[in-house]
């Protein structure tokens, strides 16, 4: 059936329903950071170049800031929050701690959200498939390497 | 702002006669709005929940039907179109990022009307319709007539881009899609050329089509090319796409640089079309095969 939306629209993020009430240009960021308070996923550049707003929707990558938050009704988003198994980090956020793949932290929400996308359809990827699985985050402190090593241990690990 | 999402496409026709705007996945669209571009339209219906938009299909010809919300992630990992129509997988692969591609589709492409878009030099070169839709019917025109500007099209507003409709591959048939880029992600073509190519039983080209990305105010086919050998045809094709080309100069590169750079595509793009013709399986894209965008010495 299709749907008409105005204002009020539920939205699944992490597995929990949260109803919100919100002009329907708003972007998907903007509703996940304000409105639900899912602070994790960051607004870098806010243009749809850098990565860090990345969220998955029903499981694939999207750039939340360039997405409208009506949009996403009906499906699954996973954020940052929502890739933990209790208190026991993700593999990814493990081995990103290892490798010393983080330094300031800010692309590292999206950069997971990336990797995690990647590894689910591509679980053991070359590293040429891991930079482009990355290819939409930019990182401007920790460089490249150390982030594609991590994902590089986590695919090797399972 | 007001938003239907639409699972049918008799509600999104109907959204749109009544002057709503089409949304796929709003990477032109909503990123438009947020560069001060445009405003986001005041209606919009969603049209990437309609499932008859999504699909890929054989026609009875031995065609293929696109349907305008195929994603360029569907078409770049689609084994049909990465076998026939190479040029087209190798476009939609350079296309933004993993994000992108994955909502971005191959009729936002098309309608966005983007003289750089990725996928316009391909459909071009293997003669494509697009079928435009609306309430009272539908209708198929050649890409050359659709695009009719910078971001504008001859589709009417309650006209819906609804499929690309690609003529069967002849035997002996290759295509590629080039560009030229100053990063591997989140790029725009500088300069880009398609090229599709017919070899005889003895190797030499039979017929050939060019098509150029971001070298005029829409995609451009390339005139007065013939047979002849591959060689022969390569450099024909770089002499007329430089000659025939208008660039502009802008933040990106310099009208001179890129009338230079769009031969040398050009002449890519027709060796590497009869390469795979020839039977040569290169990897999509074709961009990474030959080099560009690679590490100096990483190109295999």
């Amino acid at each position: 059936m299709s749907e008409s939306i105005d204002r009020d629209l539920t939205l699944s993020v992490n597995g929990i329903a949260y109803p919100v009430s919100v002009d329907t240009s708003r972007n998907l960021l903007s509703v996940i950071r304000t409105e639900i308070g899912l602070t994790g996923t960051k607004e870098g550049c806010d243009d749809c170049e850098c990565g860090a707003c990345m969220v998955l929707l029903d499981g694939q990558p999207v750039n939340s800031c360039s997405y409208l938050a009506a949009q996403a009704v009906g499906r699954e988003i996973t954020t940052i929050e929502g890739v933990m198994d209790g208190q026991e980090l993700h593999p990814l956020q493990r081995n990103l701690l290892e490798e010393g793949g983080v330094q300031c932290g800010f692309c590292t929400p999206g950069m997971i959200m990336s990797a995690t996308a990647l590894l689910a359809r591509t679980p053991s990827p070359s590293d040429e498939e891991i930079r482009i699985g990355l290819s939409g985050n930019l990182c401007r402190c920790t460089g490249y390497a150390k982030i594609i090593a991590a994902v590089r241990r986590t695919a090797d690990e399972s | 702002m007001s938003l239907l999402i639409a699972t049918t496409l008799d509600d999104a026709l109907a959204a749109l006669a009544a002057g709503a705007r089409p949304i796929a996945g709003g990477t032109d669209l909503v990123v438009g709005a947020r560069h001060g571009k445009a405003p986001l339209p005041a209606s919009l219906v969603a049209i990437d929940r309609i499932e008859s938009l999504r699909t890929v299909g054989r026609s009875a010809d031995g065609g293929l039907v696109i349907g305008a919300g195929v994603s360029h992630h569907t078409i770049e990992t689609d084994s049909t179109i990465g076998a026939e129509w190479s040029a087209l997988a190798d476009a939609s692969a350079l296309v933004g990022s993993p994000a992108t591609r994955h909502v971005g589709t191959l009729g936002g492409n098309v309608m966005n009307g983007s003289p750089a878009m990725d996928t316009g030099a391909p459909l071009v070169v293997f003669g494509a319709e697009a079928e435009l839709a609306s309430g009272s019917g539908s209708r198929r025109v050649d890409m050359a007539t659709l695009w009719v500007g910078p971001g504008r099209t001859s589709a009417a507003a309650d006209e819906l881009c609804v499929a690309i409709h690609l003529p069967a591959r002849a035997p002996r048939s290759g295509s590629a899609y080039l560009r030229l880029e100053y990063r591997r992600a989140m790029e725009i073509a500088v300069v880009g050329a398609a090229a599709s190519v017919t070899l005889t039983a003895d190797g030499a080209v039979d017929s050939v089509r060019v098509a150029l990305t971001a070298v005029a105010a829409t995609i451009v086919e390339v005139t007065g090319l013939t047979g002849g050998s591959v060689a022969d045809v390569a450099a024909a094709a770089e002499a007329a796409a430089a000659d025939q080309a208008t660039p502009i100069s802008d933040l990106r590169a310099s009208d001179r640089y890129r009338r230079h750079c769009i031969g040398v595509m050009a002449r890519r793009a027709v060796e590497a079309a009869a390469r795979r013709a020839s039977g040569e399986t290169i990897a999509i894209p074709v961009n990474r095969a030959v080099g560009i965008g690679m590490a100096a010495g990483a190109a295999s």
